[in-house]
Protein backbone atom coordinates (compact mmCIF):
# COMPACT_ATOMS: atom_id res chain seq x y z
CA UNK A 1 0.00 0.00 0.00
CA UNK A 2 2.65 2.27 0.88
CA UNK A 3 5.16 1.51 -1.59
CA UNK A 4 2.25 1.79 -4.07
CA UNK A 5 1.62 5.57 -3.14
CA UNK A 6 5.28 6.16 -3.25
CA UNK A 7 5.42 4.78 -6.58
CA UNK A 8 2.65 7.11 -7.83
CA UNK A 9 4.13 10.21 -5.98
CA UNK A 10 7.02 9.03 -8.18
CA UNK A 11 5.75 8.12 -11.64
CA UNK A 12 5.15 12.15 -13.13
CA UNK A 13 9.13 12.21 -12.75
CA UNK A 14 9.99 8.86 -14.24
CA UNK A 15 7.82 10.01 -17.10
CA UNK A 16 9.12 13.65 -17.09
CA UNK A 17 12.55 11.91 -17.25
CA UNK A 18 11.83 9.86 -19.81
CA UNK A 19 10.40 12.03 -22.15
CA UNK A 20 13.91 14.08 -21.69
CA UNK A 21 15.38 11.28 -23.39
CA UNK A 22 13.62 11.77 -26.79
CA UNK A 23 15.92 14.33 -27.63
CA UNK A 24 18.34 17.57 -26.80
CA UNK A 25 16.50 20.05 -23.91
CA UNK A 26 17.27 23.56 -24.84
CA UNK A 27 17.22 25.44 -21.60
CA UNK A 28 14.15 27.27 -21.75
CA UNK A 29 15.00 30.02 -19.28
CA UNK A 30 18.69 31.82 -20.21
CA UNK A 31 21.13 32.42 -18.47
CA UNK A 32 20.23 36.31 -18.71
CA UNK A 33 16.61 35.70 -17.56
CA UNK A 34 18.29 34.49 -14.13
CA UNK A 35 18.26 37.72 -12.27
CA UNK A 36 15.37 37.23 -10.35
CA UNK A 37 16.26 33.63 -9.25
CA UNK A 38 20.23 34.61 -8.37
CA UNK A 39 18.74 37.02 -5.65
CA UNK A 40 19.32 36.30 -2.11
CA UNK A 41 15.69 36.45 -1.31
CA UNK A 42 15.13 33.66 -3.91
CA UNK A 43 18.01 31.09 -1.50
CA UNK A 44 16.06 27.58 -0.70
CA UNK A 45 18.54 27.69 1.93
CA UNK A 46 20.37 30.63 2.65
CA UNK A 47 21.23 30.10 6.51
CA UNK A 48 22.18 26.48 6.10
CA UNK A 49 23.69 26.66 10.05
CA UNK A 50 20.22 27.64 11.06
CA UNK A 51 18.51 25.36 8.77
CA UNK A 52 20.34 22.33 10.13
CA UNK A 53 19.52 23.35 13.54
CA UNK A 54 16.12 23.83 13.03
CA UNK A 55 15.69 20.48 11.51
CA UNK A 56 17.71 18.88 14.83
CA UNK A 57 14.77 20.19 16.80
CA UNK A 58 11.92 18.93 14.59
CA UNK A 59 13.70 15.53 14.44
CA UNK A 60 14.23 14.93 18.07
CA UNK A 61 10.74 15.77 18.62
CA UNK A 62 9.08 14.17 15.17
CA UNK A 63 8.83 10.86 14.09
CA UNK A 64 9.72 11.54 10.42
CA UNK A 65 13.09 12.33 9.14
CA UNK A 66 14.76 13.01 5.97
CA UNK A 67 13.19 14.53 2.59
CA UNK A 68 14.64 17.60 3.64
CA UNK A 69 17.60 18.37 2.05
CA UNK A 70 18.09 20.77 -1.11
CA UNK A 71 20.04 19.26 -3.79
CA UNK A 72 22.00 22.10 -5.27
CA UNK A 73 19.95 25.10 -7.20
CA UNK A 74 20.97 26.07 -10.73
CA UNK A 75 21.54 29.93 -10.36
CA UNK A 76 22.81 30.74 -6.79
CA UNK A 77 19.44 29.03 -5.96
CA UNK A 78 20.16 26.23 -2.95
CA UNK B 1 18.98 9.08 22.66
CA UNK B 2 16.54 10.00 20.49
CA UNK B 3 17.44 14.20 20.60
CA UNK B 4 20.92 13.05 19.60
CA UNK B 5 20.38 11.13 16.95
CA UNK B 6 18.51 13.85 15.47
CA UNK B 7 21.49 16.11 15.43
CA UNK B 8 23.56 13.59 13.54
CA UNK B 9 21.20 13.72 10.43
CA UNK B 10 20.68 17.27 10.36
CA UNK B 11 24.74 18.11 10.57
CA UNK B 12 24.34 15.24 7.35
CA UNK B 13 22.67 17.64 5.76
CA UNK B 14 24.49 20.36 6.19
CA UNK B 15 27.32 19.10 5.00
CA UNK B 16 26.50 16.47 2.29
CA UNK B 17 23.18 17.59 0.99
CA UNK B 18 23.24 21.09 1.33
CA UNK B 19 27.29 21.31 -0.01
CA UNK B 20 27.07 22.90 -3.28
CA UNK B 21 25.04 25.31 -3.86
CA UNK B 22 25.22 25.03 -8.24
CA UNK B 23 26.97 22.40 -9.41
CA UNK B 24 29.53 23.85 -11.64
CA UNK B 25 30.22 26.36 -8.64
CA UNK B 26 31.63 25.87 -5.30
CA UNK B 27 29.49 27.11 -2.51
CA UNK B 28 30.52 30.66 -1.55
CA UNK B 29 33.03 31.06 1.15
CA UNK B 30 31.69 32.09 4.17
CA UNK B 31 31.68 31.92 7.78
CA UNK B 32 28.91 31.53 10.53
CA UNK B 33 28.67 31.84 14.15
CA UNK B 34 25.50 30.99 15.53
CA UNK B 35 23.77 30.71 19.57
CA UNK B 36 20.95 28.80 19.92
CA UNK B 37 18.22 28.40 22.55
CA UNK B 38 15.21 26.01 23.08
CA UNK B 39 13.21 26.43 26.43
CA UNK B 40 9.54 24.90 26.78
CA UNK B 41 8.58 21.52 28.16
CA UNK B 42 10.89 21.81 31.50
CA UNK B 43 13.73 21.21 28.98
CA UNK B 44 16.10 24.25 27.97
CA UNK B 45 18.92 23.47 25.60
CA UNK B 46 21.43 26.02 24.09
CA UNK B 47 24.91 26.00 22.90
CA UNK B 48 26.92 27.63 19.69
CA UNK B 49 27.35 26.18 16.29
CA UNK B 50 29.85 27.72 14.32
CA UNK B 51 30.61 26.74 10.60
CA UNK B 52 33.36 28.03 8.25
CA UNK B 53 33.69 27.35 4.50
CA UNK B 54 36.74 28.51 2.64
CA UNK B 55 37.99 27.56 -0.76
CA UNK B 56 41.42 26.05 -1.37
CA UNK B 57 42.41 27.07 -5.13
CA UNK B 58 39.61 26.97 -8.16
CA UNK B 59 38.16 23.31 -7.64
CA UNK B 60 38.16 22.74 -4.07
CA UNK B 61 36.32 24.01 -0.58
CA UNK B 62 36.57 23.07 2.84
CA UNK B 63 34.13 23.02 5.42
CA UNK B 64 33.98 22.86 9.58
CA UNK B 65 31.35 22.59 11.92
CA UNK B 66 31.45 22.86 15.14
CA UNK B 67 28.34 22.69 17.61
CA UNK B 68 27.44 22.23 20.87
CA UNK B 69 24.18 21.48 23.20
CA UNK B 70 24.09 22.01 26.72
CA UNK B 71 21.02 20.44 28.45
CA UNK B 72 19.05 21.06 31.03
CA UNK B 73 16.13 18.34 31.14
CA UNK B 74 13.36 18.20 33.60
CA UNK B 75 10.93 16.69 30.91
CA UNK B 76 7.67 15.04 31.18
CA UNK B 77 9.05 12.29 30.83
CA UNK B 78 12.03 12.77 33.33
CA UNK B 79 9.79 14.27 36.12
CA UNK B 80 7.29 11.16 35.72
CA UNK B 81 9.98 8.58 35.60
CA UNK B 82 13.74 9.53 36.43
CA UNK B 83 15.37 12.42 38.10
CA UNK B 84 16.20 15.95 36.01
CA UNK B 85 19.93 16.10 34.65
CA UNK B 86 22.29 18.12 32.31
CA UNK B 87 24.34 16.67 29.51
CA UNK B 88 26.56 18.03 27.02
CA UNK B 89 26.57 17.19 23.73
CA UNK B 90 29.64 18.17 21.20
CA UNK B 91 29.44 17.03 17.54
CA UNK B 92 31.81 17.90 15.06
CA UNK B 93 32.26 17.77 11.23
CA UNK B 94 34.66 18.32 8.40
CA UNK B 95 34.06 18.17 4.70
CA UNK B 96 35.55 18.85 1.36
CA UNK B 97 34.00 19.83 -1.80
CA UNK B 98 35.90 18.93 -5.09
CA UNK B 99 34.31 20.36 -8.55
CA UNK B 100 35.06 18.57 -11.69
CA UNK B 101 33.25 20.05 -14.89
CA UNK B 102 29.48 20.22 -13.96
CA UNK B 103 29.93 17.89 -11.19
CA UNK B 104 30.98 18.62 -7.43
CA UNK B 105 31.44 15.55 -5.17
CA UNK B 106 31.47 16.07 -1.22
CA UNK B 107 32.36 13.97 1.37
CA UNK B 108 32.30 14.63 5.07
CA UNK B 109 32.70 13.13 8.79
CA UNK B 110 30.81 13.84 11.62
CA UNK B 111 31.41 12.93 15.16
CA UNK B 112 29.28 13.11 18.47
CA UNK B 113 30.39 13.32 21.85
CA UNK B 114 28.61 12.57 24.87
CA UNK B 115 29.01 11.11 28.58
CA UNK B 116 27.10 7.54 27.43
CA UNK B 117 26.65 7.82 23.55
CA UNK B 118 29.10 8.61 20.73
CA UNK B 119 27.47 8.75 16.89
CA UNK B 120 30.45 8.59 13.85
CA UNK B 121 28.75 9.16 10.17
CA UNK B 122 30.66 9.20 7.18
CA UNK B 123 28.78 10.93 3.78
CA UNK B 124 29.48 11.26 0.20
CA UNK B 125 27.47 13.36 -2.35
CA UNK B 126 27.63 13.55 -6.25
CA UNK B 127 25.75 16.47 -7.62
CA UNK B 128 25.21 17.29 -11.52
CA UNK B 129 24.02 20.22 -13.47
CA UNK B 130 22.23 19.54 -16.34
CA UNK B 131 20.43 21.38 -19.53
CA UNK B 132 22.14 24.03 -19.24
CA UNK B 133 22.24 24.40 -15.45
CA UNK B 134 18.44 24.31 -15.15
CA UNK B 135 18.76 20.92 -13.86
CA UNK B 136 20.79 19.73 -10.87
CA UNK B 137 20.74 16.43 -9.66
CA UNK B 138 22.14 14.79 -6.24
CA UNK B 139 23.22 11.46 -5.35
CA UNK B 140 24.00 10.87 -1.53
CA UNK B 141 25.07 8.07 0.86
CA UNK B 142 26.13 8.22 4.39
CA UNK B 143 27.02 5.38 7.32
CA UNK B 144 26.14 6.52 10.78
CA UNK B 145 28.03 4.28 13.63
CA UNK B 146 26.42 4.85 17.05
CA UNK B 147 27.44 3.43 20.47
CA UNK B 148 25.26 3.53 23.55
CA UNK B 149 26.16 3.21 27.05
CA UNK B 150 24.26 3.83 30.08
CA UNK B 151 25.45 6.48 32.91
CA UNK B 152 24.80 3.95 35.41
CA UNK B 153 25.92 0.81 34.47
CA UNK B 154 29.49 0.68 32.94
CA UNK B 155 28.93 -2.87 31.51
CA UNK B 156 26.09 -1.41 28.97
CA UNK B 157 27.01 -1.00 25.55
CA UNK B 158 24.86 -1.27 22.49
CA UNK B 159 25.87 -0.48 18.52
CA UNK B 160 23.34 0.74 16.03
CA UNK B 161 24.43 1.50 12.34
CA UNK B 162 22.25 3.90 10.01
CA UNK B 163 22.33 4.02 6.08
CA UNK B 164 21.03 7.35 4.17
CA UNK B 165 20.20 6.87 0.27
CA UNK B 166 19.07 10.22 -1.17
CA UNK B 167 18.39 11.49 -4.46
CA UNK B 168 17.67 15.46 -5.02
CA UNK B 169 16.84 17.25 -7.77
CA UNK B 170 16.41 20.81 -8.29
CA UNK B 171 14.34 22.49 -11.09
CA UNK B 172 14.30 26.39 -12.49
CA UNK B 173 10.92 26.40 -13.41
CA UNK B 174 10.36 29.69 -15.34
CA UNK B 175 12.23 32.77 -14.60
CA UNK B 176 10.59 33.48 -11.42
CA UNK B 177 10.02 29.76 -9.55
CA UNK B 178 12.30 27.54 -9.14
CA UNK B 179 11.44 23.60 -7.11
CA UNK B 180 13.56 21.39 -5.34
CA UNK B 181 12.89 17.49 -4.66
CA UNK B 182 14.02 15.26 -2.64
CA UNK B 183 13.31 11.48 -1.74
CA UNK B 184 15.41 9.81 0.98
CA UNK B 185 15.62 6.75 2.50
CA UNK B 186 16.90 5.98 5.84
CA UNK B 187 17.22 2.23 7.22
CA UNK B 188 18.82 1.44 10.89
CA UNK B 189 19.86 -1.90 12.74
CA UNK B 190 20.79 -2.40 15.90
CA UNK B 191 20.16 -1.26 19.73
CA UNK B 192 17.39 1.73 18.19
CA UNK B 193 15.33 2.25 21.78
CA UNK B 194 17.10 4.64 24.67
CA UNK B 195 18.41 2.72 27.65
CA UNK B 196 16.81 4.94 29.93
CA UNK B 197 13.00 4.84 28.80
CA UNK B 198 10.37 2.99 30.48
CA UNK B 199 6.62 2.41 29.17
CA UNK B 200 3.81 2.49 32.18
CA UNK B 201 1.39 -0.71 32.15
CA UNK B 202 -1.58 -1.63 34.43
CA UNK B 203 -0.59 -2.73 37.69
CA UNK B 204 -3.13 -3.28 40.11
CA UNK B 205 -0.80 -4.10 43.07
CA UNK B 206 0.74 -0.88 43.04
CA UNK B 207 -1.32 2.09 44.76
CA UNK B 208 -1.28 4.76 41.58
CA UNK B 209 -2.43 1.60 39.81
CA UNK B 210 0.61 1.72 37.13
CA UNK B 211 4.03 0.47 36.92
CA UNK B 212 6.90 0.92 34.75
CA UNK B 213 9.09 -1.39 32.83
CA UNK B 214 11.93 -0.88 29.87
CA UNK B 215 10.96 -0.08 26.49
CA UNK B 216 11.93 -2.24 23.61
CA UNK B 217 11.87 -1.00 19.70
CA UNK B 218 12.37 -3.21 16.85
CA UNK B 219 16.04 -3.57 16.19
CA UNK B 220 15.50 -2.44 12.46
CA UNK B 221 13.76 0.36 11.03
CA UNK B 222 13.16 1.34 7.22
CA UNK B 223 11.99 4.99 6.78
CA UNK B 224 11.12 6.85 2.98
CA UNK B 225 10.41 10.83 3.34
CA UNK B 226 9.64 12.72 -0.24
CA UNK B 227 9.73 16.52 0.04
CA UNK B 228 8.76 19.15 -1.94
CA UNK B 229 9.17 22.87 -2.16
CA UNK B 230 8.75 26.11 -4.53
CA UNK B 231 10.09 29.22 -4.01
CA UNK B 232 8.60 31.85 -6.47
CA UNK B 233 9.53 35.72 -6.76
CA UNK B 234 6.86 38.09 -6.58
CA UNK B 235 6.87 41.08 -8.81
CA UNK B 236 7.40 43.82 -6.05
CA UNK B 237 11.38 41.86 -5.05
CA UNK B 238 9.33 39.67 -2.25
CA UNK B 239 9.44 36.00 -2.30
CA UNK B 240 6.77 33.18 -1.25
CA UNK B 241 7.87 29.99 -0.56
CA UNK B 242 5.68 26.50 -0.10
CA UNK B 243 6.72 23.29 1.43
CA UNK B 244 5.26 19.55 1.60
CA UNK B 245 6.81 16.37 2.65
CA UNK B 246 5.26 12.78 3.10
CA UNK B 247 6.82 10.47 5.23
CA UNK B 248 6.21 6.26 6.04
CA UNK B 249 8.31 4.42 7.83
CA UNK B 250 8.26 0.45 9.13
CA UNK B 251 7.38 0.96 12.73
CA UNK B 252 4.02 1.97 11.37
CA UNK B 253 4.47 5.88 11.57
CA UNK B 254 2.94 8.19 8.56
CA UNK B 255 3.24 12.06 8.55
CA UNK B 256 2.32 15.22 6.65
CA UNK B 257 4.49 18.23 6.70
CA UNK B 258 3.61 21.10 5.01
CA UNK B 259 5.14 24.95 5.43
CA UNK B 260 4.24 28.45 3.61
CA UNK B 261 6.78 31.38 4.57
CA UNK B 262 7.21 34.63 3.29
CA UNK B 263 10.36 36.87 2.58
CA UNK B 264 10.36 40.75 2.09
CA UNK B 265 12.98 42.71 1.95
CA UNK B 266 13.16 46.34 3.33
CA UNK B 267 16.42 48.48 2.85
CA UNK B 268 19.06 46.38 4.58
CA UNK B 269 16.87 44.64 6.27
CA UNK B 270 15.20 41.24 5.08
CA UNK B 271 12.27 39.90 7.43
CA UNK B 272 10.78 36.23 7.25
CA UNK B 273 7.71 34.66 8.40
CA UNK B 274 6.65 31.10 8.27
CA UNK B 275 4.10 28.80 9.21
CA UNK B 276 4.78 24.88 9.46
CA UNK B 277 2.04 22.45 10.08
CA UNK B 278 2.85 18.57 10.86
CA UNK B 279 0.88 15.89 11.29
CA UNK B 280 1.78 11.92 12.75
CA UNK B 281 0.17 8.91 13.04
CA UNK B 282 1.36 6.42 15.72
CA UNK B 283 3.70 4.17 15.73
CA UNK B 284 2.63 0.17 16.14
CA UNK B 285 3.80 -0.72 19.30
CA UNK B 286 3.02 2.72 21.23
CA UNK B 287 1.08 2.86 23.92
CA UNK B 288 0.26 5.44 26.45
CA UNK B 289 -1.23 2.22 28.92
CA UNK B 290 -0.31 -1.38 28.28
CA UNK B 291 -2.67 -3.42 29.67
CA UNK B 292 -0.44 -5.73 31.61
CA UNK B 293 3.57 -6.26 31.62
CA UNK B 294 5.01 -7.41 28.29
CA UNK B 295 2.13 -7.24 26.84
CA UNK B 296 3.37 -6.98 23.03
CA UNK B 297 6.61 -7.95 21.29
CA UNK B 298 7.87 -4.53 21.44
CA UNK B 299 6.41 -1.52 23.49
CA UNK B 300 7.32 2.20 23.36
CA UNK B 301 5.65 5.64 25.40
CA UNK B 302 8.04 7.97 23.82
CA UNK B 303 5.55 10.51 22.72
CA UNK B 304 7.63 11.00 19.61
CA UNK B 305 5.88 7.83 18.63
CA UNK B 306 2.27 9.15 20.01
CA UNK B 307 -0.09 10.66 17.17
CA UNK B 308 0.19 14.55 17.23
CA UNK B 309 -0.21 17.43 15.28
CA UNK B 310 2.79 19.99 15.59
CA UNK B 311 2.50 23.57 14.83
CA UNK B 312 5.45 26.27 14.00
CA UNK B 313 5.23 29.97 13.78
CA UNK B 314 8.57 31.96 12.73
CA UNK B 315 9.80 35.14 12.82
CA UNK B 316 12.99 36.02 11.56
CA UNK B 317 15.44 39.48 11.09
CA UNK B 318 18.18 40.05 8.74
CA UNK B 319 20.20 43.21 8.60
CA UNK B 320 22.80 43.33 6.09
CA UNK B 321 26.22 45.39 7.09
CA UNK B 322 29.23 46.18 5.78
CA UNK B 323 27.91 46.12 2.03
CA UNK B 324 30.45 48.22 0.31
CA UNK B 325 32.71 44.94 1.52
CA UNK B 326 35.61 45.59 4.47
CA UNK B 327 39.14 44.17 4.26
CA UNK B 328 38.35 40.61 3.32
CA UNK B 329 35.23 40.75 4.54
CA UNK B 330 32.70 40.98 1.18
CA UNK B 331 29.43 41.58 3.80
CA UNK B 332 27.78 40.40 6.20
CA UNK B 333 24.27 39.68 8.00
CA UNK B 334 23.12 39.49 11.65
CA UNK B 335 19.92 37.33 12.49
CA UNK B 336 17.52 37.27 14.54
CA UNK B 337 14.98 34.07 14.49
CA UNK B 338 12.23 33.12 16.49
CA UNK B 339 9.76 29.96 16.49
CA UNK B 340 6.93 29.20 18.46
CA UNK B 341 6.71 25.31 18.76
CA UNK B 342 3.29 24.06 20.00
CA UNK B 343 2.29 19.94 20.19
CA UNK B 344 -0.82 18.67 20.89
CA UNK B 345 -0.40 15.07 21.62
CA UNK B 346 -2.95 12.76 21.08
CA UNK B 347 -2.53 10.05 23.34
CA UNK B 348 0.42 11.12 25.32
CA UNK B 349 -1.04 11.63 28.75
CA UNK B 350 0.24 14.04 31.46
CA UNK B 351 0.70 12.54 34.50
CA UNK B 352 1.43 14.99 36.54
CA UNK B 353 -2.68 15.91 36.98
CA UNK B 354 -3.27 13.06 39.64
CA UNK B 355 -6.18 12.53 37.50
CA UNK B 356 -7.60 8.26 37.16
CA UNK B 357 -5.11 6.03 35.43
CA UNK B 358 -6.16 6.30 31.61
CA UNK B 359 -7.84 9.27 32.03
CA UNK B 360 -5.70 11.90 32.22
CA UNK B 361 -5.64 14.66 29.69
CA UNK B 362 -3.60 14.55 26.16
CA UNK B 363 0.00 16.42 27.03
CA UNK B 364 0.62 19.39 25.32
CA UNK B 365 4.10 20.91 24.77
CA UNK B 366 4.80 24.80 23.94
CA UNK B 367 7.97 25.63 23.58
CA UNK B 368 10.01 28.70 22.28
CA UNK B 369 12.67 28.59 20.09
CA UNK B 370 15.39 31.19 19.76
CA UNK B 371 18.44 31.89 17.38
CA UNK B 372 20.98 34.88 17.00
CA UNK B 373 23.48 34.45 14.89
CA UNK B 374 26.09 36.53 12.04
CA UNK B 375 27.42 35.81 8.91
CA UNK B 376 30.66 37.05 7.26
CA UNK B 377 30.69 36.22 3.37
CA UNK B 378 34.73 36.19 2.24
Amino acid sequence: MKATLIFRLLLPILLLAGLSACGPIEPWVKPYERDRLADPIMSLDLDPVSTAYMQHVFEAREGARGGEGSAGGGCGCN
Amino acid sequence: MKYRRAGIVASILLLATYGPVIADVLPDDRADILYHLYDGGGVTIDGPSILVRKKVGKSISFVANYYVDMISSASIDVVTTASPYTEERQQKSIGMDYLRGNTTMSISVTNSEESDFTSDSYSFSVSQGMFGDLTTLTLAYSLGKDEVRRSDDDTFVREADRQFYSVGLTQIMTRNLIMGMNVETITDEGFLNNPYRTVRYVDSSNPIGYSYEAELYPNTRTSTAIGIKARYYLPYRAAIQGEYRFFTDTWGILSHTGAISYTHPWGAWTFTGKYRHYTQGQADFYSDLFPRSEATNFRGRDKELSKFVSQNFRLQASYAFLQDGWGFVDKGTVNLIYDQLLIDYDNFRDLTTGALVGEEPAYRLDAGVYQLFISFWF
